[in-house]
């Protein structure tokens, strides 16, 4: 049996500048705040991050952000990072903004091996206008096209020693996804558990889809509880 | 949003329960939609449905006693309720987009009299992303506004058309402001009620788009 297992300092160091990099979570849970906090500290660069938000200012890919190592991001909002709005006014970052679920969906497309869907959702908007159009049954509709990437960096609640993982509450959101989407999938894990101790049903992502995993001996205070004084 | 009276706003959000029946699926946008919640009959079962992969969304927990990897589409920890389940973000689009949301109440910048919404960018000022608005605003069954009549400028956010980009065209079903309630039928605008303390003349000088006043007297809420 192939061992899954690695370092976080060789896992990322794979990845290389100028790569195309998803990473999961929505806020905090899924977040894999110990990868990117590597990725931050080895500085590849040049780098395209697809992820539904940015976290928040401090916090996980804003890291990357504050550090100068993206190049352009794509993610459905970025409502509670400012410092995104700040390097976009002036021109330090290329954001493309991306409904959620179409963000979701091309995401999954991809990974299915798919090479695009049909939708109407944003049809109206400006969003639209510079996405191919395609006439289904008289009906005009937006196509989407898939979204790959290098490498997708998640976190996993559980997994067993062949890679197959499970997520916890909300923390599952993009990652299922993104396991499916990218070339290499690097996992950070909670709990590592042995052969046998994940029950087959509570399997979220296959062990197929996962290349290498760092078990997580601790956690940092950025998996805790946010108090943001609200 | 402007800043509105606490006992208006309060009011406001009381009536717009009234949208609400048991056995409903709903999802309340981030804001003062997300409030409809606290003013619920608890003895109404509804499914709270919220983008980031949770069904059956339970009352909001303090900190101290908050799951770190349970939240809100907004970010706030929330619990579960008895019935609850979790799924990845493709499903949790696949329940909106394949038409099992029955309602969403979502804030807005401006309505337009054929029912545009707009309610996620401000050119210039204000751009950080859609999040899920435009699938809640296209493809829920039932689309309820809940904003303040007058931006901080004291412009309606009533319009003929939007000047703003839109969120989805011709969506918007009901509007709930601090003045009144408006419906949008077949592109028109019709004055439902009027809050207490507010007359009809006034609602109609605060309101840029025309409105369909009812031949009978327009009720209070």
């Amino acid at each position: 049996m192939k061992d899954k297992t690695a370092s976080i300092e060789s896992a990322i160091s794979r990845i290389k500048d100028g790569d195309t990099v998803m990473v999961g979570g929505f806020g905090v849970p899924g977040t894999p705040f110990g990868l990117i906090d590597e990725l931050a500290r080895q500085g590849q660069k040049n780098l395209t991050l697809i992820k539904n938000d940015a976290n928040e200012e401090s916090m996980g890919v804003d890291r990357l952000l504050q550090n100068g190592q993206v190049n352009k991001l794509v993610v459905s909002h970025a409502g509670l990072n400012a410092n995104v709005s700040k390097m976009m006014s002036k021109n330090q970052i290329e954001v493309e903004f991306c409904p959620q679920g179409i963000l979701a969906e091309r995401i999954r497309c991809a990974g299915a091996g798919l090479y695009g869907f049909l939708t109407d959702i944003g049809i109206d908007t400006i969003l639209a206008k510079d996405k191919s159009r395609i006439e289904v049954n008289g009906r005009s509709l937006l196509l989407e096209e898939p979204l790959k990437a290098d490498f997708a960096l998640l976190h996993a609640q559980h997994a067993d020693s062949l890679g197959n993982l499970s997520y916890t509450a909300t923390a599952q959101n993009f990652s299922p996804l993104m396991a499916m989407a990218a070339d290499q999938v690097i996992v950070e894990v909670e709990h590592l558990l042995d052969l046998g101790d994940l029950k087959p049903e509570t399997i979220h992502t296959p062990s197929p889809f996962v290349d290498l995993m760092v078990s997580l001996p601790t956690l940092t205070s950025d998996y805790g509880v946010l108090r943001r004084g609200r | 949003m402007g800043f509105l009276d606490v006992d208006v706003r309060e009011r406001m959000i009381r009536t717009a329960t009234r949208e609400i029946e048991a056995g409903m699926t709903i999802n309340l946008g981030i804001g003062l939609p997300t409030k409809l919640v606290n003013y619920l009959d608890p003895r109404i079962s509804v499914c709270l449905h919220s983008e980031n992969g949770i069904t059956g969304v339970g009352p909001g927990v303090e900190p101290d006693l908050a799951d770190r990897n349970l939240i809100d589409a907004g970010g706030a920890y929330v619990s579960t309720l008895p019935g609850a389940a979790f799924f990845d973000s493709a499903v949790s689009f696949a329940i909106i987009r394949g038409g099992r949301l029955d309602l969403t109440v979502l804030g807005a910048f401006e309505v337009a009299m054929n029912g545009d919404l707009a309610n996620w960018m401000v050119p210039g000022i204000f751009a950080v992303g859609v999040g899920g608005g435009m699938e809640l605003a296209q493809k829920a069954r039932r689309v309820v506004i809940m904003m303040t009549h007058l931006d901080r400028h004291g412009n309606s956010k009533i319009v003929p058309a939007c000047t703003l980009p839109i969120t989805a065209a011709a969506c918007v079903d009901r509007i709930y402001t601090d003045m009144a309630i408006i419906d949008v039928v077949d592109q028109v605008l019709i004055l439902r009620e009027v809050a207490k303390g507010i007359s009809v003349e006034e609602v109609i000088d605060a309101t840029a788009a025309p409105l369909q006043i009812p031949d009978n007297p327009v009720p209070k809420f």
